[in-house]
């Protein structure tokens, strides 16, 4: 059963085009958006959630679409990004209060819970509240209502070690029962990798790869060696090739791997690695045209 | 049941899941007929994605160690059939052919090795 539909979406700006953007995320599985900054990213999750209109294309969470039923579909997902959105001089007592007025569903004794769990004070003003204070206060806004669809923009930027391992921690409780699913963007992946059941990776406004990451790991391997060892043909092969003072990183296709003498080291890939070497290789591309 | 992910080994996650359960079912750490933890359990637990821990129970069922029902989640399998024969058997290949190759690598002729494989096998006390 699919959570989350998007079919062909585009949105034209006058400056950066999202293109024909296609991809299904199924229940209880969590999917990374990954990609430079201005590649995107937040243009599509403003279109999931409504912020903005596609110009082409079709958005479906759990059934519904927003023209059918915007308030439906809206409350089926909670969104948290990398800016705090509530006021700086409000406290937890007011946001509860707000959160009690505005969503039906909303669930007093969880978010008092995962705020004493937190140890979020109860009387301080947010401006006061460190960065993994704030993301947790948001975290629990969002966890004390009934959602379906978790979206996180850029939310796990500049917090320390501890608050992101809890971070994960969550959204795996969040998608345990199989019925609940997390999309979230993010430039630099590093802890996320492991959780991520999906990867999308979008640069310039289009999709570069899409799939079940444990395949997108397998399906490449990073290479590296002298770079007097790569002939002609070899380099037609690898993607994106770095170069530095002693040697070079490249990205290769598992498959074409068997290719390489033994001069060359080859590993496996992290996910950032690969959207790296994808970047370079469509700059060096552009150059090469170019000239 | 003892899962440890190492993020340096060149296996994928899966297979170190898979390996590692393996490994604890053929030694008798895990007993026949143990109830396995469910699939998204595991992810939680170990901090894996669902599709990782899907692939390693899968891998495991497709090689006759668990089997899963529908609704009651994976239970060990018992070990005495044709199949842990079989896996037994691939491991006594592969110490087998590491010794070949190492054998080779310091010019041991095939006669020696099996003259060395004869010794160690008399003084063993496999019958």
């Amino acid at each position: 059963m699919e959570l989350l539909e998007v079919h062909g979406v585009s949105k034209r700006y006058r400056d950066f085009q999202l293109e024909d953007i296609d991809f299904v995320l199924p229940k209880g599985y969590i999917m990374g958006y990954v990609g430079r900054n201005g590649a995107g990213k937040s243009t599509t999750l403003n279109l999931i959630m409504n912020l903005c209109k596609c110009t082409a294309g079709s958005i479906w969470v759990d059934g519904f679409s927003c023209e059918e039923d915007e308030a439906r579909y809206k409350e089926q997902i909670g969104y948290i990004g990398d800016e705090f959105y509530y006021s700086l001089y409000f406290t937890v007592k007011n946001i509860r209060e707000i959160l009690q007025n505005f969503y039906p569903t909303f669930d007093r004794g969880r978010f008092d819970e995962l705020i004493a769990q937190w140890q979020l004070p109860e009387k301080t003003e947010f401006k006061d509240f460190s960065r993994g204070m704030r993301v947790k206060l948001m975290f629990a806004s969002v966890l004390a209502r009934e959602t379906k669809l978790l979206i996180l923009d850029e939310a796990t930027n500049g917090l320390d070690p501890v608050v992101r391992a809890e971070v994960l921690r969550l959204l795996q409780d969040y998608i345990a029962d199989g019925e609940h699913s997390v999309l979230f963007s993010t430039h630099i992946l590093s802890d996320l990798e492991q959780i991520a059941d999906y990867i999308f990776f979008i640069d310039e406004g289009k999709k570069v790869l899409f799939g079940a990451k444990d395949e997108l790991l397998e399906n490449y391997v990073l290479v590296k060696g002298e770079r007097q060892d790569v002939t002609p043909a070899l380099a037609e092969e690898m993607i994106g090739i770095i170069d530095q003072a002693y040697g070079f990183e490249a990205l290769m296709e598992s498959g074409r791997a068997a290719l390489l003498a033994r001069d060359f080291l080859c590993e496996k890939p992290t996910i950032d690695a690969i959207v790296l070497h994808y970047i370079q290789d469509k700059t060096q591309s552009g150059k090469e045209r170019a000239v | 049941m003892r899962i440890i992910i190492s993020n340096r080994s060149e296996l994928p996650i899966y297979a170190q899941i898979k390996e590692q359960l393996k490994e604890q079912i053929l030694n008798g750490q895990i007993e026949e007929g143990a109830a396995l933890p469910s699939i998204r359990q595991l992810a939680k637990e170990i901090g894996v994605s669902v599709i990782t821990t899907t692939r390693a129970y899968s891998d495991l069922e497709a090689e006759g160690f668990i089997a899963t029902m529908q609704g009651k989640g994976s239970v060990v399998l018992p070990k005495d059939n044709g199949v842990v024969r079989e896996q037994y058997l691939m491991r006594i290949e592969e110490g087998l052919t590491t010794a070949i190759e190492t054998a080779r690598a310091i010019g041991i002729s095939g006669e020696e090795l099996t003259e060395i494989f004869g010794n160690l096998l008399r003084t063993s006390d496999l019958n």
